[in-house]
């Protein structure tokens, strides 16, 4: 395999040695591959988000979500606001797999519709608290100075404020204010509750992330080609920002459904006239006292865990597959 | 009838773990030998396999890695297949190891003088006030003068020389068989590398170890080695005594190596340098002259595009007290003129100042004192539509190629981008110059599509360069541009930006703290040091008749410049 060149004066294992060319064919200096096909950040993550089973475990329980959420009817044929207080605690029977509640009501049918109302908080409030944080943040670590510390300030006032004891002094306020709520005005209510307090860890992390970004060598580039300011920070600095609050975001989604039920629970959050999980869960107190008929409590804090556990795994996916040390370089 | 080699490793192979089943390989059927007290160097371009070579030997693969095959011996005992205690045993005591990088390897909370003790209690040399004593003497061994003291600090306050000084009495704390130096100085400047490898060289041969050098450096390989490994895609392809190997390669990877090094080929390249200018000086008079032609310009185009006079930037820093502060003068009261057509290289160790006198001359930073003239005309003046004109003109080739591109834009986005800006001709137009432009740096147009991350260092500084030549400048700012790159990725890069400026006329600063590749790419050279210039004269001057100590001493630290090939 081997072939010595030359006089072996030198010590053994030591004589001059030339490999063989076959044996490791020279490539051209920095050869390019053409064969592979082109991938950008996202496409790469998306292609390492494809084979994580944290990622089809929590897609399938988000997406069945999404299917109860769009059509309920599918799964029951039950009237969820439809009650009968002969039927106040009844076993289940056919076509009513988990018994009815207190009220009469169906189970199962308030539980998959309550879904709508619990998700859509969660998602309207996690999408308001993304732009503030985003814009805020963003503003505070590109731009420094005076709006810095101010944003950085009231951030750090805000964030000293606990999420869901604020919100509840907010709502109990306003709703004193406004003694008849619709679906819309409620939710309107909570998430904007929520959001006032939710922001602060957004902006702090994109702050600390643009940061980080404007200080890269493509930042100079881009003013050194003539960039604006401004142009760097939209085309560059926020778009390359963006990974660890999407991860965060993603996670908090299921943070602010928790909290939207822990608010209806105490009677704050959606008004009892709507269907959600957190108003059973509350009507379903009793159980839990007395121990009897807990299957009343059990279906929707089951509904509750797993969709808050689905975002969860989801962001726990998502934050995998965009971390940074695990891409190719 | 003849010694045991003091380690010998047949045909290893070693790879990564991708997955459960498949391992990916990176070493395929290495062998080499080192006998006691030798000094033996692997060399290879990263991603060879050499540290995975040295890091078999001790057992610390990071990660995934496996031995999948072949022999490690030492002192003729099989160590590949023994237990984890055997493995401990041999670690510190019998082998050495000096790591990479200094700024990494030490632990930032502990003293430097406990983590030296650390080593001698856990081989067992010496306990308690013995090894405190012991500290101290295995420092001063290492060359750190008032060894007492700075064995009580912590790493933060050593330099990265120092540094790796303290990981190199650490690595000999246990006076091992083998030390194991994988790139110890890649971090550091050319005279610290000089001064630590100088005393290195001395510590081992008084204390009779054997060293086993990992470089990418060839130049520095031959200098420090009796016997060299030259490693190419995981394989061994050339080896033998050092001065023969790099006498007469034999294997044709081997003579590129030896044609790219820059501290061996330097003299060839800089006859080719001679022709390079004059052709660009051509180009560029040309080009000044048509700029003449068009009547908007006034005047005379003067022959030195730029000019800096007396330029001067002091840092504000925080002080030790609250609300006190100090300043610090980075670059102190630096002229210079570019002619047009020429490099100019500045030179300078970290901290010299170098870079934000190039910050300085891009305007992106505002000099304290001083004024930048590009062709007249005092830059910071400048504004709006005559500012773009400015960046039109001067563009920057940044040192990091994997932070100078924006990671989430293709590589056509990120070369269209300043014609976009300055709004350059139609979409089509602009699609055609981008192909013109990959096809000037020698990049196929098929990676256009492409991502940066799924481009190797020396191809995104290719499209680094593209980028800084899409808006024509006269002027293009190469800020440390090839330091991070391979020594043969390097002279490719170097060979092209030397044809772009024979073709384009294009007027080079190049900034690098490498005096080996000046010779190849400049045409004056400024010396700096603490900010201030001190030396400033042609190429030839500095290499062969240097003025001042501080120059001589940057030129005697070129890794290899001592070995003359007769080329």
């Amino acid at each position: 395999m081997s072939e010595f060149v030359g006089p072996s004066r030198a010590r053994p294992g030591q004589e001059r040695f030339v490999a063989p060319l076959e044996e490791t064919p020279l490539q051209a200096v920095d050869a390019i591959d053409v064969d592979d096909v082109p991938e950008s950040q996202w496409r790469e993550a998306w292609k390492r988000l494809r084979v994580a089973p944290l990622f089809w475990v929590s897609g399938a329980m988000i997406l069945l979500l999404a299917v109860v959420i769009a059509f309920p009817g599918l799964f029951t044929d039950v009237d969820p606001n439809y009650k009968q207080l002969s039927e106040s605690f009844k076993p289940p029977r056919e076509g009513h797999p988990f018994g009815f509640t207190q009220q009469g009501g169906d189970v199962w049918a308030r539980t998959l519709y309550g879904a709508r109302a619990s998700v859509t908080v969660g998602v309207l409030t996690t999408v308001l608290v993304a732009v503030v944080g985003i814009v805020t943040g963003a503003i505070a670590g590109f731009y420094g100075g005076f709006l810095d510390s101010v944003i950085s300030r009231l951030s750090d006032i805000f964030l000293s404020i606990p999420l869901l004891l604020a919100a509840i002094v907010v709502i109990s306020v306003v709703n004193n204010l406004l003694p008849d709520r619709g679906f819309w005005v409620a939710v309107t209510v909570v998430v904007l509750a929520l959001g006032l307090f939710a922001w602060p860890q957004i902006t702090r992390q994109m702050r600390g992330a643009v940061l980080e970004v404007k200080n890269l060598e493509f930042v100079d580039a881009a003013t050194a080609i003539g960039a604006t300011r401004f142009k760097n920070l939209v085309r560059h600095i926020v778009p390359n920002a963006l990974a660890p609050v999407i991860v965060t975001s993603t996670i908090s989604l299921g943070i602010f459904i928790v909290a939207e039920s822990a608010l209806s629970f105490l009677g704050l959050g959606l008004p009892t006239n709507v269907v959600s999980w957190g108003n059973d869960l509350s009507d379903a107190q009793n159980t839990v006292r007395s121990g009897q008929h807990l299957v009343v409590m059990w279906v929707p804090a089951t509904a509750l865990a797993m969709t808050v556990l689905g975002f969860i795994l989801l962001g726990e996916a998502v934050r995998e597959a965009l971390d940074p040390k695990a891409r190719k370089s | 009838m003849t010694e045991t080699p003091l380690l010998e490793i047949k045909d290893l192979h070693a790879g990564f773990r991708s997955d459960r089943k498949t391992v990916v390989p990176a070493v395929e059927g290495a062998s080499l030998t080192v006998y006691s007290g030798q000094t033996v160097a692997i060399v290879g371009e990263s991603g060879s396999g050499k540290s995975t070579v040295a890091h078999a030997i001790i057992d610390l693969l990071p990660g995934r890695g496996v031995v999948t095959g072949g022999q490690i011996m030492f002192e003729g005992h099989e160590i590949t297949q023994a237990d984890k205690d055997v493995i401990l045993a041999l670690r510190g005591s019998s082998i050495g190891l000096v790591p990479q990088d200094p700024m990494s390897n030490l632990n930032p909370l502990w003293k430097v003088g406990s983590q030296i003790k650390e080593a001698l209690v856990a081989n067992g040399v010496a306990k308690g006030k013995e090894a405190n004593a012991r500290v101290v003497e295995l420092l001063e061994e290492a060359g750190l003068p008032d060894a007492e003291r700075r064995a009580l600090q912590y790493p933060h306050e050593f330099s990265g020389g120092m540094r790796q000084r303290a990981l190199i009495a650490m690595g000999l704390a246990a006076r091992p068989k083998l030390l194991i130096a994988d790139e110890p100085t890649s971090a550091l400047d050319v005279t610290v590398q000089k001064q630590i490898l100088d005393h290195l060289d001395k510590l081992t041969d008084h204390l009779g170890v054997a060293v086993l050098f990992i470089t990418h450096d060839l130049g520095l390989a031959a200098e420090r080695a009796d016997h060299l490994v030259v490693m190419y895609k995981g394989a061994v392809v050339e080896s033998g005594p050092a001065f023969d190997v790099l006498k007469s390669p034999q294997h044709p990877y081997t003579e590129r190596l030896v044609a790219s090094a820059p501290s061996l080929a330097s003299r060839r390249l800089t006859s080719a340098r001679a022709k390079v200018r004059e052709q660009a000086i051509e180009a560029a008079t040309e080009m000044a002259e048509e700029l003449k032609a068009e009547e908007e310009h006034v005047g005379e185009v003067p022959p030195d595009v730029i000019v800096a006079e007396e330029l001067t930037k002091v840092f504000t820093l925080r002080g030790a007290r609250p609300g006190s502060s100090i300043d610090f003068t980075a670059v102190d009261d630096v002229s210079f003129r570019l002619r047009r057509g020429t490099t100019t290289a500045v030179v300078g160790e970290s901290g010299s100042g170098k870079s934000t006198l190039a910050r300085m001359v891009l305007n992106l930073l505002e000099p304290t004192s001083g004024r930048v003239l590009f062709d007249d005309v005092d830059v910071r003046t400048l504004k709006g539509k005559k500012l773009l004109n400015l960046r039109r003109q001067m563009q920057p080739v940044f040192q990091n190629p994997y932070a100078s591109l924006d990671p989430l834009y293709s590589i056509y986005q990120s070369i269209e981008e300043p014609l976009h800006t300055h709004e350059v001709g139609t979409r089509k137009e602009r699609v055609a110059k981008v192909r013109d432009l990959l096809d000037k740096v020698s990049l196929p147009a098929s990676v256009m599509q492409r991502f940066p991350a799924e481009l190797s260092g020396g191809q995104r500084q290719r499209v680094a360069i593209a980028r800084a030549l899409a808006l024509d400048p006269e002027v293009v700012i190469c800020d440390e541009a090839v330091s991070a790159l391979d020594v043969l990725v390097q002279a490719q890069i170097l060979t092209l930006l030397n044809d772009l400026q024979a073709e384009l006329g294009l007027s080079y600063l190049f900034i690098t703290h490498d005096l080996a590749v000046v010779r190849q790419i400049a045409d004056d050279v400024l010396v700096m040091q603490d900010g201030k210039v001190v030396e400033a004269a042609s190429v030839t001057q500095v290499f062969d008749d240097p003025r001042e100590d501080y120059t001589k001493k940057l030129l005697d630290a070129i890794p290899g410049g001592s070995i003359q090939l007769g080329v």
